[in-house]
């Protein structure tokens, strides 16, 4: 029956597509204040990738995962309201600025139409790019605390490479699993410190994260995990999949053997829908990534598209949540079911709250800067892993005259593989920005359009051809 | 593949176990377990193989983002093992980039096909 429901067109007051940290929280505060919300999400259940499986078998987990995961299982809560219709394992793949939703589910297309939208779809992991990152056995750290979050499934021996707050709490749940890793390879040289300083003033009220941080180091020196610093010239090696990461560090040579090799490079905003809407994007020169400019409460110049948490803007979980609020009492006005002033009065205390959680970030951002060979690396890299195109390839572009990513296509079909330049769109903007000169903000970015995911014929034809969007 | 898997499980599935198989060898995984899951910790390394060079790939992300975990699910190419809950009986086989498929429409001369793991 679900099946043949959902496939008829359905209009709602407010869609969120993508039920992490920022969707859960609009999704409550919208359906409380009496809108009809359908929440829509590509995963079996709530949570996106922060809380992921906080529903089903991570909360069992909570020993290892930690109290910042186990705080997920309220939002999750929040969903149980009659005014929230939730629809699992939507893959969205085209969002309209006149209010339409398609999406595959089950093998079959269906369409929605909403008042408002907001697009909750979060981050991606920044491309780590570096000769061998290809082959298997290298995946990222985020992959392996889906595998622990969700199947309760840990490596062993593993090594993590690169920087970012990330590496260190994934470092510690393994540590907690009983699975510490066989080491860890900072990329973070002595000198970031001395430039984040300048931002300690106001890390100090996020003093909660810096605590945080000291706690999961503090259990990383405990467990003996060796850890090399201002690492260089990564590089995996292997034949049918990897067997060692080589680097250097401290003057040295190295080669550690390795069957698993997590990387990490921070996170970026997942920008594909806020793309395919042509909305305008700013370059983000302290995260190195592109945000989609936004009002105070993260609306876009398409008066239906509100956009919340990381996908706006790297700002982390509780960020997300705060934001997610914003755009919902904004939603609410704009539905008619609160006036300004209400909607300012209880936007009051979100606001104060956000500017909190923001105010660490200028500090996180500068200490773990990607270095300049994550962004630029070497010419033998691939750096497009679906079309397999290398940096030097595309420099090579850049000097018959390619300007920028879009064009780059034309050149050699990097981005045009499934994954819709996912994972190699930064990449290729800053090795064509180094090449010429400028700055990335300068060439620009891929032009995505739907479908934002494949989808077969047979999707495409179970979509009812009367009411195209 | 090898049956030494780097990954282990912090509690066996026990006997809700679902049994699939990869390229025809049986393997056990716990209810609920992506496909992908299931392959890594049955020690399986190598999941596809690149329509371009034909190099080996495994997940990368496990997120639904990079499409490195493609694989074939009864018989339907391109299904993301990440994305993809396991199911009793399921028979997941390695995707052998463009060729296997080209060999399937009849093409010829696509030196490609099974047998060379």
């Amino acid at each position: 029956m679900a099946a043949v429901t959902d496939r008829i067109e359905t209009d709602c007051d407010f869609a969120i597509i993508g039920a992490g940290p920022a969707g859960m929280a609009a999704a409550n505060l919208a359906a409380e204040g009496g809108a009809r919300v359908v929440l829509l999400d590509e995963q079996a259940a709530p949570g996106g990738q922060i809380y992921r499986a906080i529903t089903a078998g991570g909360a069992g987990r909570g020993e290892i995962l930690g109290s910042d995961y186990l705080a997920g299982a309220a939002l999750a809560r929040g969903l149980e309201q009659p005014g929230i219709r939730t629809l699992w394992g939507a893959t969205v793949w085209r969002v309209d600025a006149n209010g339409g939703v398609v999406f595959s589910r089950g093998g079959a297309a269906s369409r929605l139409r909403a008042r408002r939208i907001l697009v909750a779809t979060g981050a991606l992991e920044r491309p780590f790019p570096f000769p061998g990152w290809t082959l298997p056995g290298v995946m990222t750290a985020g992959a392996v605390q889906i595998l622990l979050k969700g199947a309760g499934i840990v490596p062993g021996d593993a090594v993590l490479a690169g920087s970012g707050p990330l590496l260190y709490l994934v470092a510690s749940q393994m540590i907690a699993a009983g699975a510490p890793p066989a080491a860890l390879v900072e990329t973070r040289g002595p000198n970031g410190l001395a430039g984040a300083m300048r931002h300690l003033p106001g890390a100090l009220r996020g003093w909660r994260v810096l605590a945080k941080g000291a706690s999961l180091l503090a259990a990383i020196r405990r467990a003996g995990v060796p850890r090399h610093t201002g690492a260089t010239g990564l590089r995996a090696e292997g034949g049918g999949a990897v067997e060692a990461l080589r680097f250097r560090a401290g003057g040295q040579d190295h080669l550690l053997p390795s069957r698993i090799l997590l990387i990490h490079q921070g996170v970026v905003p997942n920008v594909q829908i806020s793309r395919s809407l042509r909305l305008a994007h700013d370059w983000d020169a302290a995260q190195r990534c592109w945000r989609p400019r936004l009002d105070e409460w993260g609306g876009t110049e398409c008066e239906k598209i509100a956009i919340a948490g990381d996908g706006g803007g790297i700002g982390g979980a509780r960020a997300a949540a705060l934001q997610g609020r914003l755009a919902a009492l904004e939603a609410l006005r704009a539905l008619g079911q609160i006036d300004m002033a209400e909607r300012d009065r209880r936007a009051a205390p979100e606001r104060r709250a956000l500017a909190r959680e923001l105010a660490i970030r200028p500090f996180l951002d500068a200490l773990y800067a990607p270095p300049r060979e994550a962004l630029v690396p070497p010419d033998e890299t691939v750096i497009c892993r679906c079309e397999e195109v290398t940096a030097g390839e595309v420099r090579g572009y850049a000097a018959l005259g390619c300007l920028g990513p879009n064009q780059a296509k034309a050149f050699g079909r990097c981005g045009m593989g499934p994954c819709q330049g996912r994972y190699c769109g930064l990449t290729v903007g800053e090795v064509l920005a180094d090449a010429r000169g400028v700055a990335p903000a300068e060439v620009g970015y891929y032009r995505l359009r739907a479908p934002l995911k494949p989808v077969t014929l047979g999707e495409l034809a179970s979509l009812d051809s009367g009411g195209a969007a | 593949m090898s049956d030494a898997s780097p990954f282990r499980r912090l509690r066996e599935p026990g006997p809700s176990r679902v049994r699939l198989t990869f390229e025809g060898r049986e393997i056990h995984a716990a209810p609920g377990d992506s496909v992908a899951a299931a392959l890594l910790a049955a020690g399986v390394t190598s999941t596809r193989e690149t329509p371009v060079s034909g190099a080996p790939r495994a997940p990368f992300c496990m997120m639904g983002a990079c499409f490195d975990c493609v694989v074939e699910i009864d018989g339907e190419a391109n299904r993301q093992a990440c994305m993809t809950t396991v199911r009793e009986g399921m028979a997941v086989r390695r995707q052998r980039g463009a060729r296997r498929l080209a060999a399937r429409g009849g093409i010829e001369g696509d030196g490609g096909g099974d047998g060379s793991d």
